[in-house]
């Protein structure tokens, strides 16, 4: 058997073979929480590197920390144990990435933020505000067709207010992706 | 003084004595340094020729090569060097004009944004944004080019900025937080590695490019001799053990390169094997064929300095990140400490003799005075007394030379592997030679590959750089044909080269001596003659034209499946 795709086999390639041979793995998600050096051009490094190894980031929230020279990277990646250990240390060979986490999800908090807007007219109001009020979410913005809601929390806990509004009728949404810290004293 | 002066100054701090460029508008600034800098500049003929004569420079001296070119096509002419010195972990700093800093963006004349282009294949580049940033930027560079994986690093600097005046002191230290190489290897873990090579019955050492860039040959000698154990090197680690003894006899532990083209020992030894020793090797596809199917029976040590390197393919049971030179010598001592009993390796080596009776490297000769290609390699080995520096371009010439030049020595063989980058076995010879003036530089070339930097002649004939170059010419693009040939029902598809150019009326349109040699019965002799020439020459020999690279394993199959 000659692997898929190597020239020495003339065959077309089918779609599904394609497929297979890719590195298409899924399994737990992962958080992972970078520290780089503020300089021009560190995302596009990151962002460069996981598009070249074939990695999908899901989500990418950058932000400062209590250091001016330092600027924190918080990224999920979907992946089996393998990959992610490829990804990290890929990570570590760009010169400006000082330290990476991969976080625990039982050792972590982990928050995102969300905006929803939904339509609901008078009659739909009040049920969407109990389902808001359940989420802890906050009424943010009102007018007579629509209602915008802002849900801060776990991905899981987004998603499960999302499928819980989408009924009434999901105008837009916006999320931020997930930021984490680990639980306890010591530092992220 | 002026960025620009300083920059000569950052050069000649870090010992740098060539460089290898071209002038452009944006490096004006640089190249007016050049005027009274003290350092050598060698004008070449197309950026990427400097780039890969700063790579045969790196390879042949150990020391970091250094390119120059303009901006905008200057820098995208060195793309291809860039990438070949990534993936082929070669040391060596890229320093690029830019358009002044108000045009950046603006899609200005020859603006290309440098940076964003190359960033995959950098090891680490600078954008300078500010003058007095050139001198650190350019010190981290070069440290960053040389230490851990070596490989290309860039520097990009807008020509505005080359023109500031700055103060210059120079920088000693570097300001790299996220970057420091582990080199010594855990000893925990070396212990752990030395303890089963003494338990393995059928182990391997197979040794890669890591070695090379390590200068760690001599430790790899010496580990591998302390017991009989057998040894094979990748495409990159040709030299880091010795194909022969210094009384020309070949090595009794040298199975031969391993991979597509590799030697039957070696791809058999590596299947069968029971422990393989990976040392600064990548377990790249041309080596490991059919993953799942590679080496089925063996545990895995994997030394590497980059530890991005360890499991990527195979995953290491004893993995160590270090470089070979410090770990290789560690394992030695503690191998020795656990005295390994010798004659538990007979059964193995009787194996292994076996297969190399049964399979040795080899070709049917010719029966008039047609010269095999396998045999020009041989003969060129005699020419030179194993003794030379051979660069080469890609394709079946590169097998040959791989399989019958029988490197004595590291930094040998200068070839392109990861990238398999046609073209640049010539100028790779001119950094070589302006490296190392005092030996024989020979270019192994393609008909196809050697003229895709055949300029660079012009350069030799310049600056009196006296490389060598024998161009294996069977007026075919002769890999592609091969593969044509056996996987592709021999339908060739313009793969034909016929008989152009005229190579010897080529070289001494360049001011290079032209040869032509066509007769095996001579060619010993016609080389020697050739080699004894003064100045640049350029040797066409015709070879037979459809001969194939054997033994091979075809692409994506298992050692098992090799024919030839």
């Amino acid at each position: 058997m000659i692997a898929v795709g190597e020239p020495a086999t003339k065959e077309p390639l089918s779609l599904e073979e394609l497929q297979a041979s890719g590195n298409l793995r899924s399994g737990r998600k992962h958080v992972l929480s970078i520290l780089v050096e503020n300089k021009s051009g560190v995302l596009t490094r990151i962002a460069g590197l996981f598009a070249r190894r074939g990695f999908n980031i899901d989500t990418l929230t950058v932000g400062p920390t209590d250091d001016d020279h330092i600027s924190r990277v918080t990224l999920t990646v979907d992946g089996a144990i393998h990959p992610i250990d490829q990804v990290t240390k890929q990570l570590h060979k760009l010169i400006n990435v000082l330290k990476i986490r991969d976080l625990e999800p039982a050792d972590t908090v982990a928050r995102e933020l969300a905006l929803f807007k939904i339509s609901a007219d008078g009659a739909q109001r009040g049920e969407l505000m109990q389902i808001t009020e359940i989420f802890r979410g906050k009424v943010v913005d009102v007018t007579k067709r629509s209602v915008i809601v802002e849900v801060t929390g776990t991905t899981e806990k987004v998603e499960a207010f999302e499928s819980m509004v989408r009924p009434f009728g999901l105008i837009e949404m916006m999320r931020t992706g997930e930021i984490a810290i680990a639980r306890g004293r010591g530092e992220t | 003084m002026r960025a620009v002066d300083a920059v000569m100054e950052c050069l000649k701090a870090e010992g740098v004595d060539v460089v290898f460029g071209l002038p452009g508008g944006a490096n004006l600034p640089t190249y007016d340094a050049f005027v009274d800098g003290g350092l050598r500049h060698i004008l070449v003929r197309h950026e990427a020729g400097g780039g890969h004569a700063a790579e045969g420079y790196a390879k042949a001296t150990g020391k970091v090569g250094v390119a120059f070119a303009t901006s905008g096509p200057g820098a995208t002419n060195l793309i291809t060097p860039i990438c070949d010195a990534m993936m082929d972990s070669v040391p060596v700093v890229f320093i690029t004009g830019q358009v002044r800093t108000e045009l950046l963006g603006t899609d200005g004349f020859q603006e290309a944004d440098t940076i964003g282009i190359t960033m995959p294949i950098v090891k680490h580049s600078f954008m300078i944004q500010d003058p007095l940033e050139i001198p650190r930027a350019i010190h981290e560079a070069f440290y960053v080019a040389r230490s851990g994986r070596p490989g290309p690093v860039l520097v990009d600097i807008p020509q505005d900025l080359s023109r500031a005046e700055i103060p210059y002191e120079p920088v000693a230290d570097v300001r790299l937080p996220g970057y420091q190489p582990t080199l010594e290897g855990n000893q925990k873990q070396i212990r752990q590695a030395a303890k089963a090579l003494v338990a393995a019955q059928r182990p391997v050492i197979y040794a890669g490019g890591g070695v090379v860039n390590a200068n760690a040959a001599e430790e790899l000698v010496e580990f591998a001799t302390a017991d009989r154990f057998p040894v094979t090197c990748t495409l990159m680690g040709l030299g880091a053990f010795p194909a022969r003894r210094a009384d020309g006899e070949p090595h009794p532990q040298w199975l031969g390169m391993l991979g597509m083209h590799g030697t039957r020992a070696a791809n058999y030894a590596m299947d069968e094997a029971d422990l393989i020793c990976a040392v600064g090797a990548r377990f790249d596809d041309r080596v490991t064929g059919k993953l799942s199917e590679f080496a089925p029976r063996a545990k895995f040590i994997h030394i590497d300095v980059d530890p991005a390197e360890i499991s990527k393919n195979i995953p290491a049971h004893i993995p160590i990140v270090g470089d070979a030179k410090h770990v290789l010598a560690k394992l030695l001592v503690e191998y020795r400490a656990l005295s390994a009993d010798s004659a538990r390796l007979g059964p193995w080596w009787e194996q292994i003799e076996a297969w190399r009776e049964q399979y040795p490297l080899g070709y049917e000769d010719s029966s008039d005075n047609e010269i095999k290609p396998q045999y020009m390699i041989q003969a060129l080995h005699e020419a030179t007394g194993g003794d030379a520096i051979v660069t080469s371009d890609v394709g079946q010439h590169q097998m040959w030379a791989a399989q019958y030049y029988d490197f004595p020595k590291p930094r040998r063989w200068i070839n392109s592997g990861g990238l398999g980058t046609m073209g640049f076995g010539l100028p790779a010879a001119m950094g070589a030679a302006v490296g190392c003036p005092d030996r024989t530089v020979c270019c192994i070339a393609g008909d196809g590959s050697v003229q895709m930097n055949a300029q660079e002649l012009a350069t030799c004939a310049q600056e009196k750089i006296p490389i060598k170059v024998f161009i294996m010419n069977n007026g075919y693009l002769g890999m592609v044909r091969q593969w044509q040939e056996l996987f592709w029902d021999g339908r060739y598809s313009h793969v034909e080269t016929g008989d152009y150019p005229d190579f010897v009326k080529l070289a001494e349109a360049y001011g290079a001596t032209g040869m032509r040699f066509e007769d095996k019965s001579t060619l010993v002799e016609d080389m020697k003659r050739a080699i004894a020439t003064d100045g640049p020459v350029v040797v066409d020999v015709k070879v037979t034209r459809e001969e194939n690279t054997y033994p091979m394993i075809p692409a994506g199959q298992a050692a098992r499946e090799m024919v030839g």
